[in-house]
């Protein structure tokens, strides 16, 4: 009878240590759920969507305070693939929140820039160079099309350019050709 | 020797109607410059070339152009000398329609070339002759326009087993390089050569299909007046796609190149005929790329092969062979991979090795896509031994991560798959549609990393700043209240009766003693030793106007 109490008790303990072990050895930091929707969103940390970047958005998702469709720039695609990660139903884009616009990038009118550094702390991702009183220019690889320095802008110098097609960026179309009833063509 | 040489076999392909012979009856005709000339700076895989040259400028033949820009990149020249008309925006030999940065040079007739010197490539070290083929516009003419400098590279073991040089040429309808070697047999004999030398082969295997004889022929005659070591000509089978560069690597040596390595970790390397025949210009000439062996074939009179200069409309081109007058498209390379083009203005590039002009009649209209049977005959025509009917599937249902575990880009899209598909379905479109779509989402996922990168660091930063701002203030403060402390101690050693100092007034004192500082800062006297009389002077002044602004201010 104590043998058996023993035994269980020996092994209650050496599972008890293992598992302790396995707990500190293989700790998962952070919480992987905000990184993988964190991964889905497009990065353009523009707060379209009501918080202050992806990052906040992906963890107010992750605690269910914010829903899937308020991203604009990541688009129905971005919603659906959001969806499938959380096993959710796909739902439109929310029209509160903007609508999908083609990518742009920000480009600076130097004829009028006065060089007053407000676009230079309004950019997210620092792609904006410039000093006090000299003039500012956008770096186009680094823009995200956030938007968020057109606004501050108090000579209203900076407009938003979309990226246009190039040889080097253009897709093969899709070789369906969607059949659609008479009528509602086009 | 090569009758006895064992050949090997790769998995699936064609046997396609070849259409060779109308084009090969003439030799390779000079084709006569153009009003105009478009030279497109982006001909190559790799980053797009710096245009060097200025609207107005007077440039020669084989003068730089556009600059190498980037590690994989190749430099562009002029194809004749004339004068730089515009550095601007012109269509490209590109399905798209799309337009990209062109130098337009306008021939002064003279066709004067730049100096031209020998390059002593035997004495230089291998980073020089690279660079100088980088520099020369050397790029793959079999179609794939790859760099050559990062080619020419012994890899890892620092000589290579084979060098392999293909002069299969398996696509109906192109007999450039077959011509070439015709014509041109000792002048690649003596670039394959060099490439021996340069990447320390030990053997150079040139393969050619047995339906070109006369080249084979040729070759042969070639490597015997040269008297050249270790090269010998190999011909192969003729099955379409034997001249793809692991197809024949396959036939020649038996190797057959893993998914996501090189050739070279393998000990062999592959170059078409053309760019080593190119390789021997720019060395033993000093002579950049400016033209190249370009086929005219299909709805034309006169099929033939012309040498071209990169930048000749592809119109004046096809003039010389005589479109039939029901010609409806121009098509880039041959029918099996070839690209339809949006115009026949549009120039003649690196990549030109035939001009395929097309009509209703000989390319009709292709039959109505029916479903797929999946009776897997792509499967045995695939010669990447891919299962080409998975990755339809995975691509029309645009479930771009499924293709990929199929290894779509393996997919050298040969065309086989499509050729054989009972059920008529254009395979390729579906394959080229889903990469360019992953490598569009790979492109905007490595813009994301970067812009999430780039946030963190700001709002680190940010952190940063305030942190550092909290801290060189309260050390501020913490010095004040050490000098303060230390006067009361004075104080009390002085002996004078010590007042007991709480934390009130500490802040009080604090508070005392900026006032102090401050009053002290206002009544700080003015530097007025030493002056002469004029510098008073000017002071004096100053004062006045202080004093008056002063008084202005006052009475708004």
């Amino acid at each position: 009878m104590i043998s058996a109490i023993l035994v269980m008790a020996l092994g209650a303990v050496v599972l008890g240590a293992a598992l302790g072990y396995a707990s500190i050895k293989f700790k998962v930091e952070g919480d992987p759920l905000v990184e993988k929707i964190d991964a889905i969103l497009p990065q353009t940390q523009c707060g379209q969507c009501g918080y202050p970047g992806c990052k906040p958005y992906a963890e107010a998702i992750a605690k269910g305070e914010a829903d899937i469709n308020c991203c604009p720039p990541g688009g129905d695609e971005g919603i659906r693939k959001l969806a499938d990660l959380l096993g959710r139903e796909f739902k439109p884009l929310s029209g509160e929140h903007g609508v999908e616009k083609p990518k742009s990038v920000a480009f600076v009118d130097e004829q009028f820039c006065i060089g007053c550094t407000l676009c230079i702390q309004a950019c997210p991702v620092d792609a904006i160079v410039g000093a006090a009183k000299q003039m500012h220019t956008i770096v186009a690889a680094q823009c995200t099309g956030c938007e968020l320095c057109v606004e501050p802008c108090p000579v209203d110098c900076i407009a938003m350019v979309p990226i246009a097609e190039s040889v080097e960026t253009w897709k093969w179309r899709y070789p369906v050709f969607e059949i659609k009833p008479a009528g509602t063509a086009r | 020797m090569s009758l006895l040489r064992k050949l090997f076999d790769f998995h699936g392909g064609v046997k396609p109607a070849y259409h060779k012979e109308p084009s090969t009856t003439q030799p390779i005709a000079q084709a006569p410059l153009p009003a105009e000339l478009v030279i497109p700076l982006h001909q190559s895989i790799g980053g797009v070339p710096r245009p060097l040259v200025q609207a107005g400028e007077t440039v020669k033949k084989g003068q730089l152009i556009g600059g190498p820009d980037g590690f994989v990149s190749s430099a562009v020249h002029a194809s004749t000398s004339g004068v730089v008309k515009a550095v601007e925006m012109r269509r490209m030999p590109h399905t798209s329609g799309l337009s990209a940065l062109c130098v337009v040079i306008e021939p002064d007739g003279k066709d004067e070339w730049i100096e031209r010197k020998p390059v002593p490539w035997r004495s230089l070290p291998p980073d020089e002759v690279r660079d100088i083929l980088r520099d020369a516009g050397v790029v793959g003419l079999g179609g794939a326009v790859f760099p050559s400098y990062l080619k020419v590279n012994p890899g890892k073991k620092g000589h290579l087993d084979t060098l392999v040089i293909n002069g299969a040429e398996c696509e109906p309808f192109i007999t450039c390089d077959d011509l070439q070697m015709r014509e041109r047999g000792e002048t690649i004999v003596r670039g394959a050569a060099i490439m021996r030398d340069l990447t320390r082969a030990g053997q150079v295997l040139i393969g050619i299909e047995d339906n070109k004889p006369e080249a084979i022929a040729a070759m042969q005659a070639a490597v015997r007046t040269v008297g050249a070591e270790r090269i010998e000509i190999v011909p192969i089978p003729t099955r379409y796609p034997a001249g793809g560069a692991k197809q024949l690597i396959r036939v020649l040596t038996g190797i057959e190149v893993p998914h996501g390595k090189r050739s070279t970790d393998y000990g062999v390397q592959c170059f078409n005929t053309g760019t080593i025949y190119a390789i021997y210009e720019a060395l033993e000439l000093g002579q950049p790329l400016v033209s190249r062996i370009v086929t005219v074939a299909g709805n034309v009179e006169r099929p033939r092969n012309f040498e071209v200069r990169f930048g000749t409309p592809m119109r004046d081109v096809v003039a010389l062979a005589g479109a039939k007058p029901d010609t409806d498209r121009i098509i880039m390379g041959g029918p099996m991979m070839g690209y339809a083009m949006p115009g026949d203005e549009v120039p003649v590039v690196k990549a030109t090795n035939c001009i395929l002009v097309g009509s209703p009649a000989l390319f009709p209209p292709p039959p109505p896509e029916m479903p797929c049977i999946r009776c897997g005959e792509c499967a045995k025509a695939c010669p990447a031994d891919l299962q080409p009917f998975e990755m339809y599937w995975f691509s029309r249902a645009k479930i771009f991560g499924k293709a990929q575990e199929y290894h779509l880009f393996d997919c050298i899209e040969c065309g086989c798959c499509a050729f054989v598909c009972p059920s008529r379905i254009p395979l390729v479109d579906y394959y080229r549609f889903a990469k360019s779509e992953i490598w569009a989402r790979e492109q905007e996922k490595e813009a994301a990393d970067v812009a999430r990168e780039r946030y963190e660091f700001r709002l680190a930063r940010e952190e940063r700043e305030k942190a550092e701002k909290a801290a060189k203030l309260a050390a501020k403060a913490a010095e004040t209240k050490a000098k303060l402390a230390q006067q009361e101690a004075a104080k009390a050693a002085e002996g004078a009766a010590p007042a007991p100092v709480a934390s009130d007034d500490a802040k009080k004192a604090l508070i005392a003693a900026a006032m102090e500082r401050a009053k002290q800062q206002a009544a700080a006297p003015l530097n007025t030793d030493n002056l002469s009389s004029d510098q008073k002077a000017q002071i004096a002044d100053a004062e006045a106007r202080r004093a008056q602004a002063l008084q202005a201010e006052g009475k708004d």
